[in-house]
């Protein structure tokens, strides 16, 4: 009995070895191919990280789906928001004739665009869902400037890793990675359902990730900052919402 | 304990025949080591998800059929409970703390843990036996005669004989084939078709079951079905006797009565 316990005990702990230095190569893998989001500490880190390895080698290139126009969520919906601050009220007074987005980070050409500019991009148009984490969604047209068309004008460079943009709402802010930001469907929408887009749809100008759930999409975008890294960038789980308790990836 | 968790390996292999597994040595497990670790592995995850579901549930706490769905849409059905956002309208003159971050946390950490351990467990089918010796009904099960007997004997909470502390009935293997090849199945497969990551790639998942609304509500009828699964199966197991059943799936250990009978 000793001696099985013995050879147990060998092949147990050859095993233990096995599996973690398995762990920490593959951990040094996924890190090397950017399949590690920047949420992946605590308790809840392992399925974060499995979840976004397994999106991100699935779903780099794939497209959302899209609709029908006759299958556009009437009447539309817009979701309850906290009240606009005074920035934006007077942004808003001038009909948002100086509302800015300015770009900056790992860029050749930092740049401050105004509406009028992204308007002046060949505008693009998709339809397609919005789902809200907590199950409610809504179809809607959006029209916009695809972010890689802005990220081409200004020249990102090559070790950026993440696009963060950042609402006039100081709380609130997010990130995506290249993949989703250069990805054909994310879009710097200032349209919807063929009008201006609705204050109370993120007017005048929202981030769209249709990949991902509705948080994701933040409303009103000043800012764009290109970045290696989300370290620097609040508490650097990646965005406003690890912070609140949800997380940076919401391909799921 | 030494020694019986040393010797399950070899004899659960030599136990071949089909024949009712009475064990051939004393220390043959009623349950193997694999089977009580993925057993409980996936209690505790089954816990975990039906827990942060019914809190991501409260925050929205109405169904509905096709492609989308919000307070504007007419519902499939209405759950009357309290809920933790103040744009549903639930009758209840307060609005509950939202608790969807962790809870969302959570029901993924644990799916993923819970489809490892069941990928695990339906692989070791290949090895073990385990599907068609414990799990796949006997030719003569499947008569009418000796299935009706069983559901008598389980309409009349009848104690089952001792040879079933070794064996599962014709009905226990019927469920349980129907928990393992349907309903986990089909509660991952709806659950994957409410991604909006996944679906963008396997655009089929979702549009199987006529969009990402029915989909949750599927994934909600579903969970309904493993709860009562659950309810059963612990009915079950106090009628035949808590003590031993929670022994065997814990420690590997059966009645007494047939380790002296051996």
């Amino acid at each position: 009995m000793t001696d099985i316990s013995r050879r147990k005990l060998i092949i147990g702990g050859l095993a233990a070895t096995a599996g973690v230095s398995g762990l920490a190569v593959a951990a040094r893998i996924a890190q090397k191919y950017g399949l590690v989001p920047p949420d992946h500490g605590g308790i809840y880190g392992l399925g974060e990280t499995l979840t976004y390895a397994s999106q991100r080698l699935l779903t780099r290139h794939s497209l959302a789906r899209e609709f029908s126009r006759s299958q556009i969520s009437n009447p539309p919906f817009a979701n309850e928001m906290p009240p606009l601050n005074e920035a934006y009220k007077r942004l808003q007074a001038g009909g948002f004739a100086d509302w800015r987005l300015t770009v900056d980070g790992m860029v050749d050409r930092p740049t401050s665009f105004s509406l009028d500019q992204l308007k002046s991009y060949p505008s693009r148009s998709q339809i397609t869902h919005l789902a809200c984490e907590e199950g409610w969604s809504y179809i809607a047209e959006w029209i916009g400037v695809p972010l890689s068309r802005v990220l081409d004008t200004v020249g990102v460079q090559p070790q950026a890793r993440y696009v963060a943009y950042f609402s006039i709402d100081p709380d609130w802010w997010d990130s995506v990675d290249m993949a989703d930001a250069l990805h054909p469907q994310t879009f710097l929408a200032y349209g919807m359902n063929g009008k201006e887009l609705p204050v109370g749809n993120g007017g005048p100008l929202r981030m769209r990730v249709p990949r991902h759930l509705g948080y994701k999409s933040v409303k009103f975008v000043t800012r764009l900052t290109v970045t290696d890294s989300m370290k620097g960038f609040g508490q650097g789980l990646g965005s406003a919402a690890p912070e609140g308790g949800y997380s940076w990836y919401a391909g799921i | 304990m030494a020694r019986l968790e040393s010797v399950p390996v070899a004899l659960g292999e030599s136990v071949a025949s089909s024949a009712p597994a009475v064990p051939a040595a004393k220390v043959t497990p009623r349950h193997s080591g694999l089977v009580r670790v993925t057993h409980w592995v996936t209690t505790l995850c089954f816990f975990a998800l039906l827990i942060s579901g019914i809190e991501i549930v409260i925050s929205h706490p109405r169904f509905y059929w096709g492609e989308t769905g919000n307070v504007l849409t007419k519902p499939l059905f209405q759950l009357h409970i309290p809920s933790s956002r103040s744009k549903v309208q639930t009758g209840y003159g307060y609005v509950l703390p939202d608790q969807n971050g962790w809870s969302r946390y959570l029901h993924f950490q644990a799916a993923w843990i819970v489809v490892l351990t069941g990928l695990l467990y339906v692989i070791s089918f290949l090895f073990t036996g385990h599907l068609r010796k414990d799990l796949l009904p006997g030719k003569g099960d499947l008569s009418w005669r000796a299935f009706s007997s069983s559901i008598a004997k389980h309409l009349r909470f009848e104690r089952p004989s001792a040879e079933e502390a070794w064996s599962y009935n014709v009905i226990q293997r019927l469920s349980y084939l129907f928990v393992i090849f349907v309903l986990f199945p089909l509660v991952i497969w709806t659950g994957l078709a409410m991604s909006p990551g996944f679906v963008s790639a396997f655009p089929a998942t979702v549009t199987a079951f006529g969009g990402q609304q029915s989909a949750r509500t599927i994934h909600f009828f579903v969970t309904l079905a493993l709860v009562l699964f659950l309810v059963a199966h612990v009915v079950m197991i106090c009628v035949a006797g808590f003590r031993s059943r929670m022994r065997a799936m814990i420690t590997g250990r059966a009645d007494g009565t047939h380790r002296e009978r051996t």
